[in-house]
């Protein structure tokens, strides 16, 4: 782990101790507590209930099906799902906040404890706790117009989140952003969450304190609402250096709320502990406590998906695929379920080959996701068996994936209409292997005290018969008519 | 003054059901009534046109045969309801001008049952008071003045919806219900005030005071016609969550079978220090006519219920803090002229609220601030689940418990805006009620020596206001309390 650590400008090792929280909008078509729907992109303000909009004599009503989601995220994360859970209200004031609260789970969670395994980027694979997941309602949107002039969207207000809260058991900014990938793929599995970050269906806060190694925890600054990957490696590496440089001239950390600026990539204060809001929980008046049964909750486990680590390992064992092959197909589950598809009854490690390196280049440049694309399972496996079966070789398979991929013709057709299928045919063969034999007397007599002289013979043939001819049997005709 | 208004909500049914009397007629002469009585300042907003023309629509189905369980009665609402397309304040100034256009669940069932609106009655602002002294509509002048000519408090937080139907302006009328807002105005005013359950009535389109504790609530001058409202606005609303999903039993034919063998407690806790001799007299007074009827008076103990009153400061304050933050100036309601946005919070909101509600959101936000939560709110809620058991322990042995409504009777405007605690101890006998979500009701049972009315309050078991009702039936048969305030006010 020493490579983790980072070196202060005294030549000291510091070590980062980083938690994360992880906002996930639910996947759901209406709010965790009104029936409005949650699109991505609307107009503004035109998906907003009388409860979003706070309206005087309005109540909350929870949606079962927010709920349950929830629910299946906590059991894919290995966590114990709360029989009882509490609603509770956390006031402060923000135009963007119609009620003047928020409707948050706090003292009483819907799930408490567990954990995802990661596999940073060159580091060792890992496991990370998670202390609890919650429910809660998102708040809308400010927008802050030139002049003196703000205003409010509140379509957001009212959308149904699950705050996922690790432990603080991440030491590098690859960690976290494994993390943030594993969970991501996780709540993609279960279809809980669309993982969007760029849309802002999934947002991290980072916590952040440094340490010498050994010693005890830091104080941590909290940095919010980032919204990629990348900048979650970018805000903690600023904010590690720049604690570092503060501890290191022998300055204390303050706690505090910090924001990352994505065009600078600093990190810069935003509100001090003494200034944090006193948020005043209470449990909410208009909501019961949620009750549960075991019953329910076993029901939801019993239809969970499997889950990607579970798919990994499977697939290894399986399908004999390299950890490398396995981790890029479950990297995303329909790519998996692709490639299962075709492999069944193939090469495993054919399919895997043919799905990661010419499909995925081929998705990836057209920048389409897998389910957009013409090649579907059957058409792919369609053209894997004619190389099997022998009827194209390998290269012209290449050529006509190519086509296949932009017009989306079953192989067949496309081999019939070129005319690419391999000529097998000994007879026609033969014909194509004499004529060269007899044009080329000179390279024949050649031939006799130099045999690789073979490979040109078979590459007059292969370009006579526009790549069709099978090179096995007309290198197995060469052999025999030049050494007789 | 025309003789229909002196008619019950009952009687204007049978005679709207043989078509003696029109809809229209029936809202005409109320509406005359309530323009005739703006000395009271009962109603905030006057509907006289909706009411004539949802009254011209009843006498349309009464002539079909098609009429509804109120249709053609005119009554009013109090302004916590929001009523569709008729200004909707909580009598403050915060929410001028406020229109919903939206109608709250139990105003609903009201006009599907082809009742007719009258106007929206004055309150305490935000429901919050004992004497209807604080809305920005100004206080409300009680029709009882007794042998004196002081005016009086019709008490509150309902004090428009009970005065309205003391002075005749309509036969019943709705309030709310939140530490007794319904039942003392109605001990004030010589009218019946029924409380049901917590969750008997949808909170749905209710301006929230304090949520768990907030109930509809009816002012009516018998029970037999409180029992008719009921029936008609209980029921299940998936609106809101705190919503029983249970039957809803008809009421008025529950009336019937008498009291014999129903044991009804007698909490000793209910007797304070300085209580006036006659209420006390009429409390033991009303047990021997319930005896009388083949009841068996018990007296039992509800041991915390001193420290209700103190819980019910901390709880409702509370909730109210964090339930009245939407009213920032932002959405709707009023908004201050300010440079930013917190000043923008702070004007809108020291403009837009008066000083009971100042009051009440300091409390509130000062009881759940950090530091603070365990003392005040947590232990209030303790003590909240110690006065609820306190009511399971003795509904284990009796049917319905009898005591007095208020401390007193009616006192004079002004007299207690000084002395808030002294205000506060007012709602000592119907606060536990509301902590422990019981139904409650407050029976006129006789003028006191100067010629107020007093009440006596029963409470029964959650979701048993069949049996709370049948006991206050047998208390008003007793009783036989038929004054009528003089008509001062009509010019």
């Amino acid at each position: 782990m020493s490579d983790a650590y980072i070196k202060g400008a005294s030549g000291d090792d510091w070590e980062m101790v980083i938690g994360l929280e992880v906002h996930a909008q639910i996947r759901s078509e209406a709010k965790l507590f009104s029936k409005a729907p949650t699109a991505f992109g609307a107009l503004p303000n035109s998906q907003v209930s009388l409860v979003d909009a706070a309206m005087p004599g309005m109540l909350p009503v929870l949606n079962r099906f927010c709920v349950e989601q929830g629910v299946r995220a906590g059991l894919g994360l290995h966590g114990r799902i709360n029989l009882v859970s509490v609603f509770e209200r956390k006031n402060y004031f923000y135009p963007d906040l119609p009620q003047g609260y928020q409707i948050s789970q706090y003292l009483h969670p819907l799930v408490s404890g567990g954990e995802v395994v990661i596999r940073p980027e060159g580091g060792e694979e890992m496991t990370v706790r998670i202390e609890r997941l919650h429910l809660e309602q998102d708040a809308g949107k400010s927008m802050h117009e030139t002049g003196d002039v703000s205003l409010v969207d509140l379509n957001r207000s009212g959308i149904a989140l699950m705050e996922i809260v690790s432990h603080p058991d991440m030491r590098s900014p690859a960690q976290a952003q494994a993390y943030v990938r594993e969970l991501r793929l996780l709540l993609r599995y279960l279809a809980v969450c669309d993982g969007n970050m760029e849309e802002g269906s999934l947002r991290a806060d980072v916590n952040l304190s440094m340490r010498r190694p050994g010693e005890d925890l830091g104080t941590r600054c909290e940095i919010k609402n980032l919204n990629s990957i990348r900048f979650i490696g970018q805000a903690i590496e600023f904010e590690a250096a720049r604690q570092v440089e503060l501890l290191e001239a022998g300055e204390s950390i303050k706690q505090e709320t910090r924001l990352f600026d994505i065009h600078t990539g600093e990190t810069r204060s935003m509100r001090s502990k003494e200034e944090a809001h006193d948020y005043r929980y209470f449990p909410d008046p208009d909501l019961p406590p949620l009750c549960l049964t075991q019953e329910w909750v076993d029901s939801i486990e019993s239809n969970l998906p499997e889950l990607p680590q579970d798919k990994r390992t499977r697939l290894i064992r399986q399908y004999k695929l390299d950890p490398y092959d396995a981790d890029v197909l479950t990297a995303n589950r329909d790519n998996a379920d692709f490639f299962e598809q075709v492999a069944q009854g193939r090469d495993a490690k054919l399919v895997a080959n043919w799905v990661t390196g010419d499909f995925f280049a081929a998705l990836n440049k057209s920048k389409q996701s897998i389910n957009e694309s013409k090649i579907t399972p059957e058409s792919l496996g369609e053209l894997l068996d004619l190389v099997a079966k022998g009827d194209i070789s390998g290269r012209i398979a290449k050529e006509v994936f190519v086509i296949m991929f932009e017009s989306g013709t079953p192989p067949n057709k496309i081999i019939e209409e070129k005319n690419w299928k391999q000529i097998s045919d000994i007879n026609a063969l033969e014909k194509y292997v004499d004529d060269v034999i007899a044009a080329n007397p000179d390279k024949v007599e050649q031939a006799r005290s130099k045999p690789q002289l073979i490979g040109w013979f078979i590459a007059q043939v292969l370009k006579a018969s526009k790549n069709q001819a099978n090179p096995k049997i007309v290198s197995e005709l060469f052999q025999k008519k030049l050494n007789s | 003054m025309s003789e229909i208004t002196q008619w019950s909500l009952h009687r204007l049914r049978e005679a709207l059901r043989k078509k003696e009397v029109s809809a229209v007629e029936v809202a005409r002469a109320h509406v005359d009534a309530v323009g005739k009585a703006g000395a009271l300042n009962a109603v905030t907003t006057p509907t006289p046109e909706r009411a004539i023309e949802m009254a011209e629509q009843s006498d349309k189905r009464l002539a079909g045969g098609e009429g509804g369980a109120l249709e053609g009665i005119p009554l009013g609402v109090k302004d916590m309801f929001c009523t569709e397309g008729v200004a909707s304040t909580a009598c403050s100034n915060i929410l001028e001008g406020f229109t919903p256009p939206y109608e709250s669940d139990v105003t609903e069932r009201l006009w599907q049952a082809g009742a007719c609106l009258l106007g929206k009655l004055n309150c305490d602002e935000f429901a919050m008071g004992s004497s209807t002294e604080t809305g920005s509509s100004g206080a409300v002048c009680n029709p009882w003045r007794g042998n004196g000519d002081a005016r009086l408090t019709a008490g509150g937080s309902s004090g428009g919806s009970a005065a309205a139907v003391a002075a005749r302006l309509m036969p019943v009328s709705l309030g709310t219900d939140t530490g007794g807002s319904v039942r003392q105005p109605a001990a004030f005013t010589g009218t019946v005030g029924l409380k049901p359950s917590y969750g008997r009535c949808s909170r749905y389109g209710i301006i929230s005071y304090a949520s768990s504790l907030d109930q509809a609530g009816i002012l009516a001058r018998s029970v037999t016609d409180s029992a008719i409202l009921l029936g008609t606005i209980a029921g299940h609303d998936s609106r809101d969550s705190t919503s029983a999903d249970i039957e809803v039993p008809d009421y008025e034919s529950e009336l019937k079978g008498g009291i014999s063998k129903m044991r009804v407690g007698i909490p000793k806790e209910y007797s304070v220090d300085g209580m006036p001799g006659e209420i006390d007299d009429l409390w033991k007074q009303a047990a021997g006519w319930l005896e009388e009827q083949g009841a068996e008076i018990i007296e039992v103990s509800l041991p915390h219920t001193r420290h209700a009153l103190p819980a019910y400061y901390i709880i409702a304050p509370a909730e109210a803090s964090s339930n009245l933050a939407r009213y920032d100036g932002i959405q709707y309601g009023k908004r201050a002229k300010a440079n930013g946005v917190d000043e923008l919070y702070g004007r809108t909101r020291a403009e837009g609220f008066g000083v009971e509600v100042k009051r009440r959101i300091l409390m509130g936000s000062y009881v759940l601030s950090a530091g603070y939560y365990d003392a005040y709110y947590l232990k209030a809620q303790r003590v909240r689940a110690l006065v609820a058991r306190d009511f399971d322990n003795v509904f284990e042995k009796v049917d319905v418990l009898l005591a007095p409504t208020t401390p007193s009777a009616a006192f004079a405007l002004g007299e207690k805006t000084d002395d808030v605690l002294a205000l506060y101890l007012g709602d000592i006998f119907t606060v536990p009620v509301n902590l422990a979500g019981l139904p409650a009701i407050s029976v006129p049972a006789k003028l006191n020596g100067e010629g107020l009315p007093l009440g006596m309050q029963l409470i029964g078991r959650r979701f048993d206001e069949a049996t709370l009702l049948r006991a206050a039936k047998a208390v008003e048969d007793s009783a036989g309390f038929d004054a009528v305030p003089q008509a001062w006010w009509s010019p």
